[in-house]
């Protein structure tokens, strides 16, 4: 059945449809620009100024992956990006483990102490020591300055094992009393059983982690003044805002100098950092939008 | 319960107990034993003494603090970002999911939605270069606010006092809009369809149905939301504000959280910075349990 429509509504549809594009285009539109000033022209992309929708080239000027080659020559980001990887890495495995550990431990039932342990953890969502109480514990266990602190920090929050737990408790219970009957052990449960039937929820909880990891910052610039332990977003920062970082780049003079590559450089770097996180979101959206249900019904 | 059952729980639970233990520690160690930290705000920190045997001097941090020339500027840059913040980046999802929900054509609606999430998984220091190159002397929205004769000249705006808090706020729109949209949008799958129906045969226009139907339908959401806003109110983007600001920004860009870190880390001054954090999150937990109160009082809907 078709239903009539008011010439209001057309009017409405059609106002609609232009603001979804206008937003469209303006979230896509600053990312497109780097990805066609990255492969245009050094010369003609210092002397741009306005967006740049199309690669800019002309007569001996050819579009250039000449930005993308300097990038893959700086040992500094080619080494940032290791460390990046290792901590995601790393860091996602042990958030796993832990948070589901604990879950586990707090999706008993039949115990006496668990429910005023969540009680305890719980707290610690509203209320937090602060960064300089926090900086001085690290120092005190003598990790600042190496990888361990990047993966401590923010490895396992109550929030995530919050999540583990409902999903784990959504499971029947007569589950594990029968492996419990053939003599399986609480580990062997976890990771036999009650993983692999909630694999959708942790995929969740990894894929967050890794994300947030991926892009995380502040923690390396408190932490780390190493320079091989930085992850890729410190080493970025510098290319990116401080323009310290463009110095390392083999640049000779016969090719024009720094001033004229700064710009290609930093393009092709961001395009270069971002690709892994801007190739994966599209596929896994609909478990972002998952994450954020989940999220939404427990906070 | 009695010592029999504690014993029995013990007996039985033992290696429940046992394997708790890695997680238990490291709540001790990362979350708790900071909190003990924050004797810190109430000594003069040197490093001989530590946290436990520093000179005691009770208020005067905080007193310092309540007394400085940085306090009003501090206090009235984070509460200026935060409201701006409020009022600009809360309600733009909820309109983006509005209008997304009034689309019919799906395709369109999903095409629309993925490159809205885009901004949200970009890394924060890749947006500030992205926002530091488009902002500079030649970049390409200063080019576009002298065409349209919203500056009079050329320069770069990341330097210009008045420039900061609209760069700021209005890039966390563009960041923020369409993953905060992805909750309200969940909200409006659940309300009841027949509800439209009824408001159909009642004669209520589209207009009239998203007030009476679609908006009280998705209310405990826009609150419970707004309750978790307001109790993060003074937590200001600080990764953000630390990339975007400068020496000659400060004056409208210097939070408390990112003053916190260059006198604390840089300067090393650890009680006074202590006590100024301190201070930022009483204020943070006082606004998250008022805003809960009242909510809880006249909506029925809370947080706890």
């Amino acid at each position: 059945m078709k239903i009539k429509e008011t010439p209001g509504r057309i009017v409405f549809k059609i106002i609609n449809t232009i603001i979804l594009v206008l937003l469209a285009f303006a979230c896509l539109v600053p990312l497109w620009h780097v990805l066609m000033a990255s492969i245009s022209d050094p010369t003609y992309v210092t002397q741009h100024s306005g967006l740049i929708l199309w690669p800019l080239h002309g007569e001996g000027h050819p579009v250039t992956l000449m930005g993308y080659q300097l990038v893959l020559n700086n040992n500094s980001l080619i080494r940032g990006y290791g460390n990046t990887i290792f901590y995601v890495v790393a860091g996602c495995i042990l958030c796993i483990v832990f948070s589901s550990l604990a879950a586990y431990c707090m999706s008993r039932r039949k115990t006496i102490w668990m429910k005023y342990l969540i009680i305890l953890l719980t707290f610690t969502m509203f209320f937090n020591g602060g960064l300089i109480p926090t900086y001085m514990v690290n120092k005190y266990l003598g990790i600042v300055n190496t990888r361990w602190v990047i993966i401590a920090m923010g490895l396992i929050s109550i929030f995530n094992i919050i999540i583990i737990r409902t999903a784990f408790l959504s499971l029947p219970a007569s589950l594990e009393e029968s492996a419990q009957l053939d003599g399986a052990g609480h580990l062997t449960i976890l990771f036999k059983i009650v993983l692999p039937l909630t694999k959708a929820t942790i995929a969740v909880i990894a894929l967050f982690y890794a994300v947030g990891k991926w892009n995380e910052y502040l923690t390396s610039a408190i932490y780390l003044t190493n320079r091989k332990l930085y992850p890729l977003q410190i080493i970025l920062r510098e290319i990116l805002i401080e323009s310290s970082g463009t110095n390392e780049f083999q640049v000779s003079q016969e090719m024009g100098g720094m001033d004229l590559y700064k710009k290609l450089i930093q393009y092709s770097t961001i395009i270069f950092a971002t690709l892994p996180i801007l190739c994966i979101y599209p596929f896994v959206q609909k478990y972002f939008v998952k994450g954020v249900m989940i999220g939404s019904i427990k906070g | 319960m009695r010592i029999k059952d504690i014993k029995k729980d013990w007996t039985r639970n033992k290696s429940v107990y046992l394997l708790a233990i890695p997680v238990i520690l490291y709540f001790l160690i990362w979350n708790y034993l900071p909190m003990a930290g924050i004797l810190l705000a109430f000594e003069d920190y040197s490093a001989r003494g530590g946290i436990f045997f520093s000179e005691w001097i009770g208020l005067k941090n905080f007193i310092d603090f309540f007394q400085s020339y940085y306090l009003w500027r501090l206090f009235r840059n984070t509460i200026v970002l935060s409201i701006y913040s409020l009022i600009i980046n809360f309600p733009a999802p909820i309109i983006l999911a509005l209008l997304l929900n009034e689309v019919e054509n799906q395709y369109f609606k999903k095409v629309v939605q993925t490159i809205s999430y885009m901004p949200y998984f970009v890394s924060t220091v890749v947006i500030c270069g992205i926002i530091t190159d488009f902002f500079a002397y030649d970049g390409a929205l200063t080019d576009l606010l002298f065409k349209l004769h919203l500056i009079d000249q050329k320069k770069d705006m990341l330097s210009v006092k008045s420039a900061f808090r609209p760069i700021f706020v209005l890039s966390g729109t563009w960041q923020g809009i369409g993953y905060g949209s992805i909750i309200y949008l969940a909200a409006l799958s659940g309300v009841d369809q027949e509800l439209y129906e009824a408001a159909k045969i009642d004669g209520a226009g589209r207009w009239k149905q998203t007030i009476h139907i679609t908006i009280p339908g998705i209310a405990p959401t826009i609150i419970i939301m707004l309750i978790l806003t307001i109790g993060n109110l003074l937590n200001v983007a600080m990764e953000k504000v630390l990339l975007l600001y400068r020496p000659l920004t400060y004056e409208t860009a210097d939070v408390i959280s990112t003053f916190v870190y260059r006198r604390g880390l840089i300067e090393g001054d650890f009680g006074y910075s202590t006590s100024v954090g301190l201070f930022n999150s009483v204020i943070n937990m006082l606004l998250l349990f008022i805003s809960n109160a009242i909510s809880r009082k006249y909506s029925e809907t809370s947080l706890f």
